[in-house]
């Protein structure tokens, strides 16, 4: 690692003047970025650590909504429950250890292609929450590593309708245990939503025709006939990109199964 | 009846208690006083000409005290290879020279070009990304194929890139030709034996230290044989005489292979600590350790089976295409040809058998012995091609096997690819294996499986391995460069208590534990008192090294040698004690005695007067109670085994579980049946890995797409069924002391092939026209193959 | 360079860290408390693994900075107090789950927290909850075994020795 400055803020209006700061860079849990500084790869001047900002921490409930503080534990949602889909698939990101540390803002900061947060947000419809503004899940993700985020803006809170019924499913990348696929279909009364992770050159994506058929027919049948394109999706030495998209079907028929 | 202590007891072990701990002692855990850091500048691309190394900014960075390249190294020797291989036309292999730091060109990612020595690790770190080294690209040599085939080359100065091309049995080629050309039946397939990573957990690590005012160098370093290291040091590399280089290898954190070998960071921190003469210590971080440790198998293998019309087989033959990398390391050429071609006969008494092997360089990372080395090649290749023709015949294929094992009434058995097996008995493996993994069970275990939406698959294997590696005069002949004995001296000391020096080296085996039962049997005292000194060059008179199964067959038998030395002296020394013949003397329970009489001494009491000669016949006994032994074997040992897997095959997503995993092993006699059993877990673990998850992948450029544990998929404690492991069914070695054989490759050679057998019969049974799918067979490869 | 305090095995220390300074080396070479390891780059492997204000933790997944205040707990703070094993360490021993030991402490502290959390878990749940700590020579049986035998089940249907 390049050396850096590590600074502790305990309130969010202290982490953003911290963040001011040239090449200031916000820390998580670190469960990305400090493998990342370990390999060289990036070299802020500042690491502005948010774990100590209370206002950032824990889980509140508000009628069908649920407030999960940007920087909450994996571990923590994991063991609230309020929203089962998404607390079971906290409790599947990373391991225990890893659980303990990452942060659900420093998740969806940094966007990564297969990581499991960004299926849930925008197949529930979440809202980010920064120090500046509110952003739609839909208007959030913009691609693989790419956020609406502006630059010194940290992820305060993640807002999460309560579906009436969700689920995640995960078929893991063996070596790194992150999504080689993962969809998270949530059922809204206004209709379905799907969102796949891991599979696309973009970044998390809605399957729309999968949400048009499911809000019609809440049931895995709904989904015989339609087929999901391997243009654009990723290739790598653990899958093809038809293998990906035929998973993609799978895992969306499988959570619609267990959902219902 | 179990024992409670002694050969056969299943004792806990007693180095676990520094580990469990936290004072255990690895290389990186040792800071020496004024100790100094290196950090090593290594190639980025995979073949590329050095057109200069500018240093000069990195020299004059914080903390930095010498920076190191290939040129400082010109003069010196290379690492070599420990085995000559002459070409089927007689032909020595090609030996391209290792050089410490590449120099001229650099001939695979993460070939070391520079190293840079500084206060911290950090400063070193700075400072390598401040040397200017301007390397032009070349095409980089990754398929074999286009190795062979093309004229660029890795090591431009021999021309090629094929290493040798061997042939074995040569003088069995055209019969073998002949019995495939007229069979009643040949299966054919072609299979790759898939580029494996050992990864022990333990990054390697060294610290090299020098005293001026005597000459003296020490290295720290993560060993399997600190001796072979010094050795090759010392003869070869950096001409410092064995008797001033003292090599200490520590705990390490596994081996697996991977540290068998010396490695050219060793030679450098030791440069460097006479340079500068302070302490230089080198920590391999994991993505070094990918791109540099010897990684394992890599062959590409077209295998035949001749078969009559009633399944007896006539000849198996093989044509391998063997990589070994940028470099040749210490025993890369030794694996795949006699630690290969030699077992390709496998348990059967085929008469025919004749094994092609190519070694071709690439611009890849250096392949060595990895877990089983060679003996997994051939074990897989065998057993699948006999699961293929079982299928293709119609027969069940555990009579298949039955039908073609070597018989108990026919050792020593002359195998067709030029051993000799001294004891086994396959069918009762078998009979074993068919008990333990509830054979008969499986048509209901597939039936329930199968109203889960799954696939289920029952696959099998007989393997056999050659180990105790090795009789040297056999080795010496088929062109082994180092003799293959090893050694031990029992020390007791004065108070009764023993120091036991032995040249194998435990890294997870428990030695410390497993030793001290034997000679505690042989000299009925308690095992508490005698302790296990390994690692250090400085203590022990000699070794060869843990690998190949080995250290209980060939260093175990050493102790026992040296043990009854300490025993005939000591039944001397207590007959003048108890004025009575040695020959009178008998040893019980820790006690000498006169046969016959009441009159005894203790083994302490002898100890004493050894060390304390008063009214002692000094003309015909010397004092002191120490001896050393040598011990070479007479024969390799051949553990064998029958294995046995049942895996579930998901058919929307082409994931495979193992659901039931049983090992049942030969080993012969079994001195810790705890430990044993332990060995064969990790094994299988290592095997099923190989089998269904680990890939080592490089792309066209030679880069490596699996250097992290992000990419390169081990086994973890969620991938791994409970194991069933079985050892009753030992047939002692007839040529070693203790009748053992060695069990710590076994389970790694056993069950790829089993896990693999088990996928196919999954999806046959689901109807799929499949009969082979390369490993790792990940969920990808099973989808694509059923589709 | 900052001050880090820290209370580690019960004992309070202190020490001046650069920012980049990882927990697991402000152990290892700060305070030379070795038996917490490394053994990769991407927090996979788990070797490095300790417990910060009660749960487990990748220690070199995390900067010493990040550590000030908090309380530390590593393999050399496991036994009991007179010196002998605690009841997972023994039963690591008793049950042969550790063979070159260098993934044991991460194992071990990874096995603690688990029982905390979860004072009987099934094999299945042991399995799960080792997902982030590689071992290479034991396949695993052993640990899983171990763990349940230090939980007080009964392990003897578990296959052989």
């Amino acid at each position: 690692m390049y050396n850096f400055d590590v600074e502790t803020p305990v309130t969010v209006a202290d982490a953003v003047a911290a963040m001011a700061a040239e090449d200031a860079q916000a820390l998580g849990g670190g469960q990305t970025l400090i493998p990342t500084l370990k390999q060289r790869l990036a070299s802020p001047s500042t690491l502005v650590s948010l774990k100590g900002v209370a206002e950032m921490q824990g889980i509140t409930r508000d009628g069908d909504s649920l407030r999960i503080g940007g920087a909450t534990t994996h571990a923590t949602v994991a063991a609230d429950g309020s929203y089962p889909a998404l607390s079971a698939l906290a409790s599947h990101i990373g391991d225990p250890a890893v659980r303990n540390r990452g942060t659900i803002g420093g998740s969806l900061a940094n966007n990564d292609p297969a990581a499991c947060y960004p299926a849930a947000a925008l197949a529930s419809g979440a809202t980010i929450a920064t120090n500046t503004r509110e952003i739609a899940a839909d208007d959030y993700f913009q691609g693989m590593f790419d956020t609406a985020l502006e630059e010194g803006e940290i992820i305060t809170a993640v807002s999460f309708p309560i579906p009436q019924a969700a689920n995640y499913q995960k078929f893991v990348q063996p070596a790194s245990r992150f999504a080689l696929v993962g969809v998270f279909v949530a059922k809204y009364a206004d209709g379905v939503r799907v969102a796949v992770t891991g599979a696309s050159n973009e970044g998390v994506f809605r399957w729309t025709e999968a949400e048009a058929a499911l809000s019609a027919n809440f049931s895995a049948s709904a989904l015989e006939g339609l087929s999901v394109s391997a243009d654009n999706m990723i290739a790598d030495l653990h899958g093809s990109a038809g293998y990906r998209a035929h998973l993609v079907k799978v895992m969306t028929g499988r959570a619609v199964t267990a959902a219902s | 009846m179990p024992k409670d202590t002694g050969i056969g007891a299943a004792t806990v072990r007693r180095e676990d208690v520094r580990f469990l701990t936290g004072t255990g002692e690895y290389t990186d855990d040792i800071t020496l006083a004024k100790q100094t850091y290196a950090v090593f500048a290594r190639s980025t691309v995979a073949h590329g000409t050095i057109k200069s190394i500018d240093t000069s900014a990195a020299e004059l960075m914080p903390g930095v005290l010498a920076v190191f390249t290939g040129e400082d190294f010109a003069e010196v020797g290379g690492n070599p290879a420990g085995w000559l291989i002459n070409s089927r036309d007689g032909e020595p292999m090609k030996e391209p020279k290792r050089p410490v730091l590449a120099h001229g060109k650099v001939r695979h990612v993460g070939d070391a070009y520079a190293a840079v020595i500084a206060e911290t690790v950090q400063q070193a770190r700075d400072a390598v990304e401040a040397i200017e080294a301007d390397i032009e690209e070349l095409d980089a040599i990754v398929d074999m194929n286009a190795a062979l085939s093309g004229s660029n080359f890795v090591h431009d100065e021999i021309g090629t890139n094929q290493c040798f091309d061997w042939g074995w049995i040569e003088d069995n080629r055209e019969a073998t030709d002949n019995a495939i050309k007229n069979a009643h039946h040949v299966t054919t397939l072609e299979l790759v034996n898939n580029r494996l990573v050992p990864n022990a957990m333990e990054p390697r690590a060294s610290i090299g230290s020098y005293k001026a005012s005597t000459g003296e160098y020490t290295l720290h370093t993560t060993s399997q044989n600190p001796h072979l290291t010094r050795l090759l040091i010392s003869a070869f590399v950096l001409g410092i005489p064995e008797n001033m280089l003292t090599v200490i290898a520590p705990d390490v954190g596994g081996g697996f292979g991977s540290k068998i070998y010396h490695y050219g960071e060793e030679a450098l921190v030791l440069a460097a600590a006479k340079r500068l003469n302070r302490p230089v210590k080198w920590t391999a971080d994991r993505t070094e350790s990918f791109l540099t440790d010897a990684h394992g198998r890599d062959h590409v293998t077209k295998i035949e089976l001749a078969l009559d019309k009633d399944g007896k087989f006539l000849a198996f033959r093989t044509d391998t295409k063997a990589n070994v990398g940028a470099y040749l390391s210490n025993f890369s050429t030794a694996t795949p040809t006699f630690l290969h071609g030699t077992l390709m006969a496998g348990n059967y008494t085929v008469p025919l058998v004749y094994v092609n092997v190519k070694a071709v360089f690439t611009n890849t990372a250096p392949v060595d012995a990895y877990r089983g080395a060679g003996r997994p090649e051939a074990t897989y290749s065998i057993e699948r091609v006999i699961d293929k023709a079982a299928r293709e015949l119609g027969m069940d294929p555990i009579e298949l096997r039955r039908k073609n094992f070597v018989k108990p009434d026919q050792y020593p058995f002359a195998s067709a690819a030029g051993l000799e097996y001294d004891a086994g008995n396959y069918d009762a493996l078998m009979d074993k294996m068919e008990e333990v993994a509830d054979v008969a069970g499986f048509a209901a275990r597939r039936a329930e499986s199968e109203k889960n939406g799954k696939l289920r698959g029952f696959g099998v294997n007989a393997y056999i391995e050659a180990c105790g590696i090795a009789p040297s005069n056999l080795v010496g002949v088929l062109g082994s460069r180092v003799g293959l004995y090893d050694a031990a001296t029992v020390r007791v000391n004065a108070t009764g208590n023993l120091s036991v020096m032995v040249g194998a080296h435990s890294h997870g085996q428990g030695h410390e534990t497993a030793f001290p039962q034997v000679v505690a049997e042989m000299l009925g005292i308690d095992p508490a008192v005698i302790d296990i000194v390994h690692g250090d060059t400085s203590k022990i008179p000699f070794g060869m090294g843990t690998y190949g199964s080995r250290s209980l067959a060939v260093c175990g038998s050493a102790v026992v040698r040296a043990t009854e030395k300490i025993i005939n002296k000591a039944k001397k020394i207590a007959g003048h004690m108890l004025e009575a013949s040695e020959h009178d003397i008998t040893l019980a329970d820790g006690v000498f005695s006169v046969a016959g009489t009441d009159k005894s001494v203790t083994f302490g009491e002898v100890a004493l007067k050894a060390y304390i000669p008063h009214e002692y016949p000094l003309e015909d006994i010397e004092p002191g109670l120490e001896e050393t032994a040598f011990y070479d074997p007479a024969n390799f040992t051949y553990p064998s085994g029958a294995y046995a897997c049942e895996v579930e095959v998901d058919p929307e997503t082409g994931k495979v579980t193992v659901e039931r995993m049983t090992a049942v092993d030969d080993f012969g006699n079994v001195i810790n049946p705890m430990i044993v059993t332990g060995q064969v877990q990790g094994g299988l673990a290592q095997g099923i890995g190989q089998a269904l998850l680990e890939n080592t992948s490089y792309d066209e450029n030679g880069q490596l797409l699996s250097a992290s544990y992000m990419d390169y998929t081990m086994p973890r404690a969620d991938d791994l069924p409970m194991f069933a492991v079985d050892h009753s069914q030992g047939t002692p070695c007839t040529h070693n002391p203790l009748g053992v054989k060695g069990c710590g490759e076994a389970g790694a050679i056993g069950s790829p092939p089993t896990v693999v057998n088990a996928v196919i019969d999954a999806l046959q049974s689901g109807g799929k026209d499949v009969t082979h799918i390369d490993m790792p067979v990940s969920p990808a490869r099973v989808w694509e193959a059923m589709q | 360079m900052t001050k880090v305090t820290m209370t580690v095995n019960g004992k309070t220390v202190s020490g001046d860290v650069e920012g980049r300074t990882l927990l697991a080396s402000f152990l290892r070479d700060d305070q030379g408390l070795t038996g917490t390891h490394i053994g990769c780059d991407t927090s996979q492997c788990g070797a490095c693994v300790v417990h910060v204000d009660g749960v487990a933790v990748k220690s070199c997944t995390m900067l010493a900075a990040e550590a000030d205040g908090a309380t530390v707990d590593t393999i050399e703070g496991q036994a009991n107090a007179d010196g002998s094993l605690n009841v997972i360490q023994q039963a690591f021993q008793d049950h042969h789950g550790l063979q070159c030991g260098f993934c044991t402490p991460g194992m071990v502290m990874s096995a603690a927290a688990l029982l905390k959390e979860n004072p009987k878990p099934s094999e299945q749940e042991i399995r799960e909850y080792l997902e982030g700590n590689i071992c290479r020579c034991t396949g695993y049986h052993n640990i899983v075994k171990a763990i349940m035998a230090a939980s007080g089940q009964d392990v003897t249907a578990i296959a052989a020795e």
